[in-house]
């Protein structure tokens, strides 16, 4: 395989035009268009009636409650609402659509035109937003015996109906131009301020791993300054902020290749891996599918009145952008900063955090750092990492006052995330507090003068960085040591003023 | 052939109710019926001997008991089989259903249950409800009890079969294009398409979901409204249901029934007439019209343009609907399935299913409908026969505002031969030349017994304004009552 460009070297010759469709499941009680529950999780195919399974003669009845949301989410992304608009049934065959039609919404969604502001690195682009519409989500097919987990080559295929009339939330960009390269990072950028919305509106749980929020992205390179749009693709299977970014990374740069040498870039339906980052081509859209949109009969128009959607207006919660605004403020951060938390998803966490106790700078230090590495490292979100507001701030007090060092304050941390558990306790039972009892230190730190002292004569002479053996011998002998305070006996012992 | 089986549904309840007959005698009557005449006729695909029994010692019991009974308490019905009923075989006339059993019962099959009636088995249909004379079912043609060698009308020709046979008092028709007033009419019973939206849809396997409704067939214009009072009326699980209480179409019929419709605006459409229709049919509506007039009601003509481009415009939304409600019948849930060899994809299974289950008449009507609704076809013929849909309730409203009804005859023909058109689908479809235009508009309409030619029957065909089914019924009854009953008259003994 080739290797293929950075993003920044071939934005020198083509500019990237992406487009996100995100569907959100949202978390609702019961289905779309039936009673059954939504719980994920359950035993399969046990949250199904004869309308969810598409038994003959069952009809839908829409859920007002998944109409609300969607509202909620059109006003909060400054849409338009219909006061009149329509389902529509889009007709194809799969086994996990118990009616091989999907009641959708086409020409006529609910909410269109709005937008959702993102920064990245400081510069703030307007993400259009096309269209919001609601519609059901389809079963879960699991194809076992082949190779690839998918349909082909698969030996039989099981069908989970369960997830089927879940109601889902479509949201469609209008195409993103002039990010340059860029445009990975803000397309990661779009769906991360978008699931704090959908957060902030508590509509969905908007749980990239467990499916709630999942985006398509659509990539398609025009030559530089041509404005000439070019072929696009569009990539499935993006669960998660961070293979968002990469797919759009990829997809750049694998186009790139092909337009460089003159190939050209098929429109198609490719699917992400999460593994090493690449797409493979799906089903190619030059032989798709006629979807035979039509009205869907069943059901009566949706016709939201303007009373109904000014309530809903009302009940709209301080929005992620407003917020942030007022906790930029109230936590003294920067614009750079509270950007760089908005990105990696803490904004909250760090409040939470200061308002659990903790100097705000202190708690940013916390979640953008060593929390934020240990949640990359597992692939989670640090909101899912198992680590608290609350402890974070209970570790930053000991931090403080001297009862924990940042090291030991990480081995706490290392240990919630390992079993969970109370700070206190933790710092208790394994022994994590700072050691400062002198004589426990003193004797280790004898010992350690005794054993090395052509160093100790030289850090008498004034070579006082020369101390650095002896305090890795002090702590190998009392791990829980905090290194200042054991650099501070030694040189006390040696005699000489610690610097 | 028994005393019993010979009374009105409404009578029977009397009857039931009186304690003149238990429910379970007058079950017995109705099976030793199907029994001994179902073998000509044809009108069941499934008779339910025991549920209908235990059915009919419920309604004893609770009357031994002193509770209240419904008005039909105890009355035989026959079910079309597209109606949904839960533990009963349900096939909507096609092998590709052939053996499933509804976990579920539809909610006119619950409220028939909760009325006391008791169901005797599933009746004989045109597969999916796709045709007008029965011969569409995948199991049997079905034969009109006035002439062996005649169809029973259809879709719904099982059901109407069985009522005009005797085999049952009350039957269950749905209608998309006149599937109920047309089977009535050529049998000659009483069969009434609701307003859209006045009975339930809901475990009707459909067809064509802007268009079907399940009506009432009876003997008797008060029979079938009775029924219709059962059925009707608001229901949560079906979105197209109208929240309205059902229109007082029993009232009705009784009113109908004291023969005066002085006052009554009775429009003749033009259009519904004259060239394509027998001469007989035509003269017996002739004879109608002047019966009507005869009873005081005011009688003039109106014209409705529109009409004339219904069959074409059903014909692009019905199979259009169609192609996408059938799409769920491919073997992966329930049903028939075909070709599943553990070699076969996936696609082959549901097309070999596919090719095996429907017949071909709902092939042709998917196909058709696949194509209009594609993409660059769409706007030329699904939008067009919508627009054309639009002109139609416009006809209706103009209309409307001169007559309280209008009427025509229910079909352009009597009962035809058995295998006389099957081979010929336009001369098939124009059997619904003047049902379908109410179909289209969503409008109600009754087919009443009006007459016979060539010794078969002709049914007149009354249509009202959306909700004012009650109109449908008292025109009807009044004509019932100066015509008496051709059944219990005329009709050959089978």
């Amino acid at each position: 395989m080739t290797t293929l460009e950075s993003t920044v070297d071939i934005t020198g010759r083509y500019d990237p035009v992406i487009g996100l469709e995100t569907h959100v499941e949202l978390g609702t009680a019961s289905k779309m268009f039936c009673g059954c529950p939504t719980t994920f999780g359950a035993e399969p195919n046990t949250q199904v009636c004869p309308v969810c399974l598409g038994l003959p003669g069952s009809l839908p009845v829409p859920n007002e409650v998944a109409v609300e949301s969607t509202i909620r989410i059109g006003l909060a992304l400054h849409c338009e609402i219909a006061s009149w608009c329509r389902f529509a049934r889009k007709n194809y065959f799969y086994p996990d659509m118990p009616k091989n039609f999907q009641i959708s919404q086409y020409d006529e969604p609910l909410c269109t035109d709005g937008y959702l502001d993102v920064t990245v690195e400081g510069r703030t682009v307007r993400v259009e937003i096309e269209r919001v519409h609601l519609e059901e989500d389809t079963g879960k097919s699991l194809h076992v015996g082949g190779a690839t987990g998918r349909i082909h080559g698969a030996d039989h295929s099981l069908v989970d109906y369960n997830r089927a009339g879940i109601p889902l939330v479509e949201i469609v960009t209008k195409p993103v131009t002039g990010t340059g390269a860029l445009a990975p990072e803000i397309g990661r950028a779009y769906v991360t301020e978008l699931r704090e919305l959908l957060r902030s509106l508590g509509v969905s749980d908007v749980r990239m791993e467990q499916g709630s929020l999942r985006c398509d992205v659509n990539v398609s390179l025009s030559p530089a300054g041509s404005g000439v749009w070019g072929t696009r693709s569009e990539t499935k299977n993006v669960n998660s902020l961070r293979s968002v970014e990469r797919a759009i990374r990829y997809e750049m740069s694998r186009q790139a290749e092909l337009l460089d040498r003159g190939a050209r870039v098929v429109q198609e339906t490719r699917h992400f891996h999460e593994d090493n980052g690449r797409t493979t081509p799906g089903r190619s859209k030059e032989e798709a599918t006629d979807y035979r949109y039509f009205p869907e009969p069943d059901l009566v128009p949706l016709a939201p009145d303007a009373g109904w959607v000014n309530r809903l207006r009302a009940t709209l919660p301080e929005l992620p952008a407003q917020r942030r605004a007022r906790l930029a403020g109230e936590l003294g951060a920067t614009d750079f900063e509270m950007e760089s938390m908005a990105n990696a998803g803490v904004v909250e966490l760090v409040a939470a955090t200061a308002a659990a106790g903790a100097p705000p700078a202190e708690a940013r230090n916390w979640w953008l750092g060593y929390l934020a590495q240990e949640a990359n490292k597992r692939e989670l979100e640090p909101a899912d990492l198992g680590v608290t507001p609350e402890q974070v701030a209970r570790i930053i007090a000991l931090v403080d006052e001297g009862t924990l060092s940042v090291a030991l304050g990480r081995q706490v941390i290392d240990v919630i995330l390992e079993a969970g558990g109370d700070v206190d306790t933790i710092v208790a039972e394994r022994g994590l507090q700072v050691v400062s009892d002198s004589d426990a230190l003193g004797q280790a730190a004898d010992e350690a003068i005794a054993a090395k002292p052509d160093i100790a004569e030289k850090v008498r002479a004034g070579k006082i960085n020369a101390v650095g053996p002896l305090i890795g011998d002090v702590r190998r002998a009392v791990p829980q040591a905090d290194a200042a305070t054991v650099r501070t006996i030694l040189l006390e012992k040696l005699g000489v003023s610690g610097g | 052939m028994s005393e019993l089986t010979y009374l009105g549904a409404a009578e029977i309840a009397v009857a039931i109710a009186a304690g003149d007959v238990s429910a379970e005698e007058v079950t017995r009557a109705h099976l030793d019926r199907i029994e001994q005449v179902d073998g000509m006729v044809r009108a069941f695909l499934h008779v339910d001997t025991d549920g209908a029994l235990d059915a009919a010692r419920r309604v004893d019991a609770d009357r031994a008991a002193g509770r209240d009974l419904g008005p039909l308490a105890g009355v035989p019905l026959a079910m079309k089989d597209v109606v949904v009923t839960q533990g009963l075989p349900t096939t909507a006339g096609s092998k590709i259903l052939e053996g499933w059993i509804p976990p579920y019962d539809a909610t006119i099959t619950r409220k028939i249950k909760d009325a006391g009636i008791v169901m005797l088995g599933k009746t004989n249909m045109d597969e999916f409800a796709m045709g007008s004379s029965t011969e569409n079912s995948a199991f049997h043609p079905t034969h009109n009890p006035w002439d062996l060698d005649r169809i029973p009308g259809g879709s719904s020709g099982g059901s109407s079969a069985a009522v005009s046979a005797f085999e049952a008092a009350l039957g269950i028709g749905t209608d998309t294009g006149g599937s109920i007033r047309q089977p009535a009419a050529v049998t000659g019973i009483v069969g009434h398409k609701p307003t859209y939206g006045g009975v339930s849809r809901y475990g009707l396997i459909a067809f064509s979901s802007s268009l079907d409704q399940a009506g009432p067939f009876g003997r008797t214009v008060l029979d079938a409204a009775l029924l219709h009072e059962v059925i009707g009326g608001h229901d949560p699980l079906d979105s197209t249901s109208i929240p309205q209480p059902v229109p007082p179409v029993a009232a009705a019929a009784r009113d109908g029934a004291r023969a005066d419709l002085t006052g009554v605006r009775v429009a003749v459409v033009r259009e519904l007439g004259g060239e394509g229709y027998q001469p007989g049919v035509l003269a017996a509506f002739q004879e109608a019209v002047s019966t009507l007039r005869a009873l005081g009601a005011t009688v003039l003509e109106v014209s409705c343009p529109h009409f004339d481009y219904a069959l074409a415009a059903y014909y692009l939304i019905a199979p259009s609907e169609c192609s996408s409600n059938l799409a769920r019948f491919d073997g992966v849930r329930y049903g028939l399935r075909v070709g599943d060899d553990g070699v076969r994809s996936l696609e082959d299974v549901m097309s070999l299913t596919r090719e095996a289950g429907f017949g071909p008449e709902v092939k042709r009507r998917i196909m058709i409908g696949t194509y209009a609704l594609s993409s660059g076809y769409y706007d030329a013929y699904y939008g067009q026969a919508q627009k054309v849909r639009t002109l139609i309730s416009r006809d209706f409203a103009a209309a409307f505002e001169q007559a309280d009804v209008l009427v025509s005859p229910s079909s352009p023909f009597v009962a035809f031969g058995i295998g006389e058109r099957i081979d010929d689908p336009m001369a098939m479809y124009v059997n619904d030349l003047c049902t379908l235009p109410a179909s289209l508009a969503g409008t109600p309409a009754i087919s009443v017994p009006c007459g016979l030619s060539e010794g078969l029957p002709v049914g007149l065909q009354v249509m009202a304004p959306a909700l004012a089914d009650d109109r449908c019924y008292r025109v009807a009854a009044a004509l019932e009552a100066d015509h008496g009953h051709p059944l219990t008259e005329e009709a050959p003994a089978l």
